[in-house]
Parts: structure tokens; sequence; C-alpha cells
């Protein structure tokens, strides 16, 4: 059990040298938040269930979307926050359901 | 996206013990509710949650129906009436304590969480005059109108309500903690339940807890079958750490199981394949009762059992000439002739009437009251609608007394599934309880969706708070011990393990996931063949021997992660020997033997469980819990008493 805490610290992995810096599209970004509108509060990272969402490093900042991927699409980051519009959810476009006036079937 | 640093204090291995007299294990509806129950009785009480209570679990972001109330006072169907329904439906292979606590003390909680600050009634008045309105209690009803015993309920109040109430009981809560593991007196499995194991899922501080008593509130497994590692939270209809961590720890600690074999073939999400639940065009569910159209705009019709067509839109509401009472709602999946509802014309033989695809749901000839109950009331308050559904859709321009909404499928589903593609949904497999809602392990309780036959809001709010109630009674001559060194070092090592090693050249939790489900799907599909299962079970045996301790995780939330998958492993090993298990076909369990198709099925439950290396399985009569009002009266004599000296 000894060996365990020694040497293990998040920087040291992370910043490993072998691994690049290249970034990459998520297969889905479910929450936008608007940097305009965003206090930093982190009541949306509080409330995440899932906890996919990180507080900034920087205080007051707006928080990050670490894991998009695994959102489960409820809607209580956006029920939480307490400014309008600062953040929302959106299905993605593979999810986005087809809908219609009816008085254009024929 | 720049690697960033960790925002949180890491705490590997970092130790902490906390004592309580209740400990209760997830704060999903059942955890809040049995901590509730609990904390009356005085004694301390903490409840443990991976999530947030305030929202977590599957009924955290809301609830449009209850279930089951049989009790409410416009109910025509008695608690023994409903549940026999219930038992009846699914040829006894149902959980006939679980659901009779449902049917009987469902509408007392609902009472419990108006106390609490829910919203149960309409007292805005919004739906006054509504034939699915009783204009004295202000209670909505859904589905039969005649017999009132599913209530509209405004689901979005109830978690938060429950939360403000754990604060003010004085119930101590601990979010964003994993319970890792149970631990058992001596450190010996079938022992009593002395407590359990935690994991911050941010910092990775390591917990025990000691306790006189424990009660299970996790959720069902999921992620066996299906997986998809770059839309993971899309994976199935329950929140995705929902992964039935208990039944995992349960397993290990030599807790019996029944039901294990039952899966269905899938009926949603699988990352996307099918469309958000109760957003896309259906009528059954949260969208019962609307109408469904061709593409020419020619309504399909709804006919009742007998398949006479029905042409005023309160027949749907409404019984078959001669029935009862009809079963609607989230398990009720085509019903046996005695309980089934009205339906929409099947939509194979409508197409080949020549009605045109695609089929659309459209609410603009519903009376306005039963529109604007399914667009505003249904979806909103039931969970994952109100902002993704409602709100979102509300603002990009749908009008329901104009727009109509694409159908994806037949049913509620939104996608067709490969028949290998399976799901435990509808009632599957959990935890064996007795009358007191206790486990095979002392000390060990059990409510909600860890219960085998488990389905809804109802039926978790009604078992967690009876749980709490009975594991209250147990706690009080029962002393705190002190766990085996050596169990608690174990579980440190094994929860620990994957930190230790490089992520170059490891696997992690997607990996892992993605390798059980398509062994799942490859050997338990379907059709069950026991050399395939076999197969199957080598396979993951190998994963645990020897995958396992290539592992890696970056950080807590990631290691949490991969023990979910460990979990989600457990989880499908049991199904395997439960597959194994049960020699021949069983309509009910939804379970197809390929080599013994001329064997009947004996009818009866297999239970499951573990000692040493050993499984154990036995046969249990589905009607083991006895006169279902006889035992309840005979195990809640104080509960009865106290409600008959309230009135």
């Amino acid at each position: 059990m000894k060996s365990i805490t020694k040497n293990i610290s998040m920087k040291r992995t992370v910043s490993d040298k072998d691994h690049f810096n290249i970034p990459e599209m998520p297969a889905a970004n479910p929450i936008v938040i608007d940097s305009t509108k965003c206090t930093g509060c982190n009541r949306c990272v509080n409330i995440c269930q899932v906890d996919l969402l990180l507080p900034n490093i920087i205080k007051g900042a707006p928080p990050v979307v670490m894991y998009p991927g695994e959102c489960w699409y409820c809607g209580c980051c956006v029920v939480e926050c307490p400014v309008e519009g600062a953040i929302k959810l959106r299905h993605p476009l593979m999810n986005r359901v087809f809908w219609i006036a009816k008085e254009e079937l024929k | 996206m720049a690697i960033r640093d960790w925002p949180y204090p890491l705490e590997w291995e970092k130790e902490e013990t906390i004592d309580t007299d209740i400990l209760v294990l997830g704060g999903g509806v059942a955890g809040c509710m049995a901590a509730i129950a609990a904390a009356k009785s005085g004694q301390r009480v903490l409840l443990v949650e991976k999530g947030a209570t305030k929202m977590s679990g599957a009924g955290g972001s809301g609830c449009d129906h209850w279930e089951s109330a049989a009790t409410n006072p416009c109910s025509k169907v008695t608690p023994e009436e409903l549940t026999h329904a219930m038992l009846n439906d699914n040829d006894g292979f149902n959980n006939g304590i679980s659901h009779y606590i449902e049917c009987r003390e469902g509408y007392d909680r609902l009472l419990d969480i108006e106390k609490m600050g829910g919203k149960i009634r309409d007292t805005d008045d919004e739906f006054r005059g509504a034939a699915f309105r009783d204009e004295k209690t202000r209670l909505l009803f859904a589905y039969d109108y005649v017999n009132r015993y599913t209530l509209r309920v405004w689901g979005t109040t109830f978690k938060p309500a429950m939360y403000k109430e754990l604060k003010r009981l004085g119930v101590r809560i601990i979010d964003r903690v994993m319970i890792t593991s149970l631990l058992t007196l001596s450190g010996k499995q079938e022992n009593r339940v002395i407590g359990a194991t935690g994991i911050n899922t941010r910092t990775g501080r390591f917990y025990i807890f000691r306790t006189r008593v424990s009660i299970m509130c996790m959720s069902r497994p999921s992620r066996i079958w299906l997986f998809s590692a770059s839309l993971p939270g899309l994976c199935e209809f329950r929140p995705p750490q929902c992964v039935g961590d208990g039944h995992a720890m349960g397993w290990r600690a030599g807790a019996e199981f029944t039901m294990m074999e039952k899966s269905v073939g899938a009926e949603f999400s699988a990352s996307g394949r099918s469309y958000p639940p109760y957003a896309a065009g259906n009528n059954h569910n949260t969208w019962y009762g609307a109408s469904i159209i061709d593409s020419k705009g020619r309504e399909i019709p709804y006919a009742d059992r007998d398949g006479n067509i029905l042409t005023g839109i309160s027949d749907r509401f409404m019984p078959s000439p001669g029935q009862t009472f009809f079963l609607k709602g989230g398990s009720v999946d085509n019903p046996k002739y005695e309980y089934r509802g009205p339906e929409t014309l099947p939509y194979p033989d409508m197409i080949a009437k020549g009605y045109k695809l695609p089929f659309y749901a459209d609410l603009s000839g519903l009376p306005e009251s039963e529109r604007r109950v399914i667009w505003g009331m249904m979806v909103g308050e039931e969970g994952k609608t109100k902002i993704p559904v409602y709100q979102n859709y509300t603002k990009s321009g749908f009008d329901p007394e104009k727009h109509v909404i694409q159908c994806y499928g037949t049913g509620w589903t939104s996608a067709e599934f490969l028949p290998d593609e399976r799901q435990l949904f509808g009632l599957p497999g959990g935890f064996l309880n007795d009358w007191n809602l206790s486990t095979n392990l002392e000390g060990l309780f059990t409510a909600g969706d860890s219960l085998y036959s488990s389905n809804c809001y109802g039926h978790a709010a009604a078992t967690g708070h009876y749980a709490g109630r009975h594991a209250a009674e147990y706690a009080e001559g029962i002393k705190i011990s002190e766990p085996r060194k050596n169990q608690v070092n174990n579980e440190k090592e094994r929860v620990y393990g994957p930190i230790h090693n490089r992520p170059s050249d490891s696997i992690g939790w997607k990996e892992l996931n993605m390798g059980i489900s398509k062994i799942m799907k490859n050997y338990c599909g379907e059709i069950k063949h026991d050399e395939l299962l076999k197969i199957g079970l080598k396979q993951l045996t190998d994963y645990e021997d020897s995958i396992v301790s290539e592992t890696y995780a970056y950080n807590p939330h990631e290691l949490v992660r991969l023990l979910e998958v460990f979990d989600i492993l457990s989880v499908s090993r049991i199904i395997l020997y439960a597959c194994l298990s049960r020699k021949s076909s069983s309509k009910p369990l939804c379970f197809i033997k390929y080599n013994s198709p001329e064997i009947s099925d004996t009818g009866s439950l297999i239970t499951i469980r573990q000692t040493g290396n050993e499984i154990i399985t036995r046969e249990l009569h589905t009607d083991f819990y006895g006169d279902l009002k006889k035992n309840y009266e005979k195990y809640n004599k104080e509960y009865i008493n106290e409600k008959n000296s309230i009135g």
C-alpha cells in the first residue's frame, strides 16, 4: 500500500511530455455557456449528477465542459442557473426531432 | 482542448472513517425517502450519493405521473386488485411484496411529498373542469379516467423538496462519493453487513462508513449490452452513472438475487439510435391520448381491446365494455386481454391499408385541457423534458395547436434495435427481498431499483420509505462493529490499483465497457445457448483476472467511471450465471433457451448467489410472499396504527 501514495500527482500524469495538446471536436456539444453572462458561480457544476463540468481554475470564469459525451441531457444545469440564458442545453444533431405545420401535410 | 490542471485537491488514499446508525446507499428517490423515514426514529442517518442528491437519480429531474396510487380518495381499484393484476399480467414474475407496498402506501408518500413542498394537485386551478380532474381534491389523473389510480404530478418539484426535508430532519448528506463495497462482520462473505467503503468522485479520498444497518437504494444495472464510447451518457434510459453498482457489491458480499436472466430487446437510447425519450412523436406514457396521423393528415384510429374503433377522444381514457380497469404505464408492455387498454390500430396494418409514412403525433385536435396537460405539464414535468424538450421546442417555434411531431418507431420507442441488443428494462432482476425489504444478508435492507422487478417513481418512493422504517427498527438493538483491516485494505488496493499503471499502455474505462458489451451481445443475446454463455463467461472471467489489472484512469472522475465498469463486469457475470441456471425458455422473463425448446419451464423464480467461488441457485415459488394483505398487516402494525390514529 505504501507505494500508492508515492509519486501520485495529477500534474505529473497529465503533463507527460509524450502527449500532444491537439484539440479534437467532441461527438456532441451538449452544453453551451455564454461567457458574457456566466458569473462562474458553479451551480451547474454542483448540480450535475454525472459530474461532467469542472469549475474553472480562474475564479469567476465559466466552468469547463470537460466530459460532454457523458451528458444525459436532463437539463438540471439550466434549471439551477441563476442567470437567464447563461447556459443552454441542446440535443445533438442526430437527436433533433422533425416537426412540421399540420396544414403542410397533404 | 488544452490539458488542464485538476481543479479539486487530490486526496488519493487519504482515509476518513464516519460512524452512523443508519447508512443509506444512494440518494435517488428511494434513498431520499428511506433516509426521511429512518430519520423519524431519532437515530443518526447518513445518506451517501454519487451525484448531487438535490436532483440525482433516475427521477431527479422530474416525473409526470405517479402509478398505482390505489389508496387515493378517488381510486376505484383496491391495492389488492391492482397488485394481483400486475402479478397476473407477468405470470407471477413480478415482486408481489414491493408492488403491494407501492399500491398500498404510494399515496401516503405523495401526501408526505406535498407536505415537504412538492406539488401533487392542481392548486392553481389550471385544469378546472377537465375530464381528468377531481374538482374536490384537485387531483389530476392519467390513462384510466374511470378508475383514477394513476396521478399526474408536478414531479420536477419532488426531488428538491425531499432534499430540503432531509436537511430539515438533520440527515447527513455526503454527495460525490461512490460506494465501492459492503463491509461485513469479520470481513467474511455472507456475514452481517456492518458498513461500506466509498471514494470521492472529485478528490479520490477513501471513506469507511460504519453503521448499525444499511439500506441499498442504488440503481438497476445498465450498459451491459449497449455502449458507445463517443456518447456514453446516451447509452441507456437511466442516467449514465446509474450502472448497478449495488448489484455488483451485493453479489460480492453474498447477497441473493432473482430474475437476473431477464433482459428485454432494447427499447431506448443506444447512444442516440433512438430519439430522446418523450421528445419524438408517440402516444404512450407521457404522450398517452395524443392523436396519431399519417403524412396526409389522416388519423390512425384508436380501438378498444376487442378492436372496436373508438370515435370520441374521451373513449381513449375509458375501460372497454365489461372491463373493470386497464393497465397502462412505464412497465406495462403489451398487457393481457384482461388488462389491455385502448391503443391505436397497429401501424403495419395501417400502412397495408394505404396510410402513408411517416406518422406524426398531433395534439391540435384534442380538447384544450388534454393538449395542455400533455404539452406543458406532462412534457415539462417528466424527467429530461422541461429544458431540452418543452423549453427548447417552444423557443424554436413549436406550437402544439399547429405543429405535429414525427414518430420514428412503434409504441413508445423511436428506433429499431437488433435482437441481440438487450436492456434491463421493464421489471428487471435484482435483490431478493422479504416482507421487511431485507435482503438475505443481515443488516442490509433494499429499496427502489435495487429490488427485483422494480419499476417507477411511486415504487421507489414507497419501498424507500418502507425499507427506511424497517431498517430503523432493526438498528435499535445493533452495535457498531469495527471492520476487519484486511477487508478495507483489499478494497483500497482494488480501488486504487488502476492509478499505478501508465496511460500509454493501459486500457481505459470506455474500452473495457465496449469489450464487455460486445461479449454480452455475442454470447448472451436474444437466444441463449449454454455453450455460448459458457464462452462468454470464460471471456469475462479472463477480463476480471487479467484485464482489470491493466486499466488506467487519469483522475478521480475517470477512476469512478472505471470502477463502474468493473461493476458492469460483475453484473454481466451474474447475468451469465443466471442464464445458465434457467434450463428452459420463459415467456414472462423474455428468456429464450436454444438447447431445450422441448422442456417446459417450471414457472418458478430462480435465485442466485455466490459463496466463495461457488454459485448457489435455488427455485422459489413466484408467490413465496403469501397472502399480500395479511402479511402486510402483520409486518406493519405500528404504521397502520399510527395512520389510523391520525385519521
